[in-house]
């Protein structure tokens, strides 16, 4: 098995080394400095022992149990098979679909794994070139997109990496407020007793400088309501990595689509690796492209869920382009209290990039007077922009919403 | 005083709590049973106004506990919830000592950080009751704390036990009846939730909530309850953005008492409306034509079971 796997001793050393920078390009974070830990890691098992020797690799290059489907999707494909291009083109050409067998689908192959190996400079012949070519065009055939249950398998590396290059930028946009509670701190505002006694008692009563403690800041709760309609198609893909890149365990953020129905999708956006995640939500949200109910969707929010979790001074951030397919006598009504459960109400419009946009379709001038900002959100330029907007302090009817509901 | 023994099976739960006033359905009973019996807190989670509080003062009452009460709020700390030092007897001390001028700082930091500077909050006292009987220790709302405080009710919940930096642990001798509420207006962790017995609190039945309008408000007249308790059971059922609990019911029923009605009108429905709907949208949904439709239809209700009953 040695020999089908590696090429020698010196061929070893850039298999793994060549294997490492496909788990680089996928996603992992494993640095140079892993290389040489996974050849001597490589080094202690020997390579006689197929499993030892996954083993071992896993054991230096996997810092979190998410990683680990990547990892063994990668394994299986890089040190399997040394045509491994080839192999890779059946992977994801659709009309082959049938010879491969079927991905395991809680998690399926993850493209940008896949277009990892591509990409590769490892057999540089023009023949693998073209093979690129035609891998990129299947990539990019985007007509199964409209089906009721979104693939976003489809999305290409360039796309991804580009989009992710700037998310990856992004933190939570949130400015910090204070809380009650309190931390030690050299310049603080209130004393703390506990820590100058302790002083005091082990110097014996003399007079010493008192300790102090500050407020402890922290970042408001952000619950995000996102249209993936039709018509927003194209942003709620982008915003889908923004949510994901913003959400984790320690910031209260919580994240809601919404089409014709209401979808939580927090608990799915937690997990780690990107890829699960958004094939997760993929799998929970069967209204993705569809029509709007903005007001009905928005009622249900109201009354399932706002006070769960709009409850500690939460900013509520309405991502939709307002074009709502039945315009209800509710929808004005609903984003009145909407408006009036959360800190901030900040609505965030593609249509707003359009220099002569005016507020006419009736669902946008029904919310419009209730929202504290109303700002563009078509690149992620608009949303490193946010910052500013939540540190704002305008009330209802504030910055651009004025202006457009003239 | 010495504590009631704890109650053999679910049955007796539900005649224990009865004959304190609280009619609680057979899966509540059951929860309660097993808290007891295992030893596990006890996680109550519902609408606000069911009866999640009371359920905990009543089982004290019940068992002749004493009951220790921990009220949440966000930026809850240990300072207020657990313990905390006296300093101004510490500072005394220090000075004391001082003046002596014999005793060297390690006994000195010893001896201001013993048990006798300690200021007992109520989940030191819940651990180390006065009296030696395991008290019940309500924490109330603990949706209202946040999650640092959540993630030290963990050692609590799961040893019956506090660690003070300068002391140890402190371990309960015999682990206190812990009941904690939540009004769900957030997720409380799991990893919280894990350790405790969950239930969700809902809304009574028509006949459970008739039981208690009669115990609680004896002064309300039989037909009274009755149009009361249906009429509170069909907004329930409408569309309201807050339904009204039982609290809203027993207020509303003494609401009407105080106003000396033997029996529902639109135009008392009208007047005091506000015991039941807390919500302008709610009061304003309920307009005299609703008003007069549902209380047309109560009274026919009432007036059957009435006459059933003769």
């Amino acid at each position: 098995m040695a020999d089908r796997l590696l090429f020698g001793r010196a061929h070893l050393a850039e298999n793994i080394l060549h294997f490492v920078r496909v788990l680089r390009k996928a996603g992992l974070p494993v640095g140079p400095a892993k290389v040489i830990a996974a050849m001597e890691a490589v080094e202690a098992v020997g390579v006689d022992n197929r499993e030892d020797f996954r083993a071992a690799l896993e054991s230096v290059l996997i810092e979190r149990h998410e990683q680990q489907v990547l990892f063994d999707q990668a394994f299986e494909l890089f040190w399997r098979n040394p045509q491994l291009l080839e192999r890779m083109l059946q992977m994801l050409l659709p009309k082959v679909y049938g010879r491969v067998p079927p991905a395991d689908a809680e998690a399926p192959l993850p493209s940008r794994l896949a277009e990892a190996m591509a990409a590769m400079p490892r057999k540089p012949s023009i023949e693998a070139q073209e093979q690129e070519i035609d891998l990129d065009a299947a990539l990019s055939f985007s007509s199964r997109e409209v089906l009721q249950s979104k693939d976003f398998e489809t999305m290409t590396v360039a796309e991804l990496a580009q989009v992710r290059l700037m998310i990856a930028r992004l933190r939570l946009p949130l400015p910090e407020l204070p809380t009650r509670r309190t931390r030690p701190a050299a310049k603080g505002t209130e004393v703390d007793l506990r820590a100058t006694l302790r002083a005091m008692a082990s110097a014996r009563g003399a007079v010493l400088p008192l300790a102090w403690r500050r407020r402890r800041t922290r970042r408001p709760p952000l619950v995000v309501l996102c249209d993936i309609s039709g018509s927003m198609d194209r942003y709620a893909r982008m915003l889908l990595f923004f949510l994901h890149a913003i959400t984790n365990d320690r910031d209260r953020v919580h994240t809601l689509l919404f089409g014709t129905r209401l979808t939580n999708i927090t608990r799915h956006l937690r997990q780690r690796d990107v890829d699960v995640a958004i094939a997760r939500v993929s799998a929970a949200v069967t209204d993705w492209a569809g029509g709007t109910r903005i007001g009905a969707c928005l009622a249900e929010f109201n009354r399932r869920w706002s006070r769960r979790l709009l409850g500690q001074g939460a900013i509520v951030l309405l991502i939709t382009d307002g074009l709502d397919s039945d315009v209800g006598d509710g929808l004005a009504q609903e984003m009145d209290r909407l408006g009036k459960s959360c800190r901030r109400l900040i609505w965030l419009n593609p249509l707003l990039r359009y220099e002569h946009f005016e507020a006419r379709p009736a669902g946008i001038r029904a919310m419009l007077p209730f929202v504290d900002e109303f700002l563009p959100v078509h690149n992620l330029e608009s949303l490193t922009q946010l910052t500013a907007a939540f540190s704002r302090h305008a009330r209802r009817g504030g910055v651009n919403a004025e202006r457009f509901a003239a | 005083m010495p504590s009631t023994l704890l109650p053999e099976s679910v049955d007796a739960v539900i005649a224990l709590l009865e004959r304190h006033d609280y009619f609680a359905d057979r899966r509540l009973a059951t929860s309660v049973f097993l808290a007891l019996k295992m030893r596990r807190p006890l996680f109550l989670e519902g609408e606000a106004g069911v009866g999640k509080t009371e359920l905990a003062k009543v089982l004290a009452t019940a068992l002749s506990r004493s009951m220790v009460r921990l009220q949440c709020y966000e930026g809850l700390d240990t300072a207020s919830a657990v313990y905390e030092w006296n300093y101004p007897r510490q500072m005394i001390e220090i000075r004391l000592t001082e003046a002596e001028g014999k005793v060297d700082r390690e006994t000195l930091a010893t001896n201001i950080f013993s048990e006798r500077f300690l200021i007992r909050r109520p989940i030191l006292q819940a651990l180390q009751p006065d009296d030696g009987i395991p008290p019940v220790l309500l924490i109330d709302e603990l949706d209202r704390t946040d999650e640092p405080f959540e993630a030290y009710l963990l050692e609590v919940l799961a040893e019956y036990q506090v660690t003070i930096p300068e002391l140890g642990p402190i371990k309960a001798a015999s682990p206190p009846i812990v009941v904690i509420t939540s009004n769900r207006t957030r997720e409380i962790h799991d990893a919280i939730k894990r350790r405790c017995l969950y239930h969700w609190v809902d809304f009574p039945s028509a006949e459970r909530e008739l039981a208690i309008v009669r115990r609680k408000v004896p002064g309300a007249d039989a037909r009274l309850s009755r149009e009361v308790v249906a009429f509170t059971q069909r907004l329930r059922a409408m569309d309201l953005f807050k339904s009204p609990g039982i609290a809203e019911t027993l207020d509303w029923a003494e609401a009407l008492v105080a106003l000396d009605r033997m029996s529902l009108d639109p135009e008392t429905v009208a007047d005091t409306l506000g015991a039941l709907l807390k919500y302008q949208d709610d009061v304003g949904a309920i307009t005299p034509q609703v008003a007069a439709q549902l209380v047309a239809e109560v009274r026919i209700e009432a007036g059957k079971a009435v006459e059933a009953r003769v």
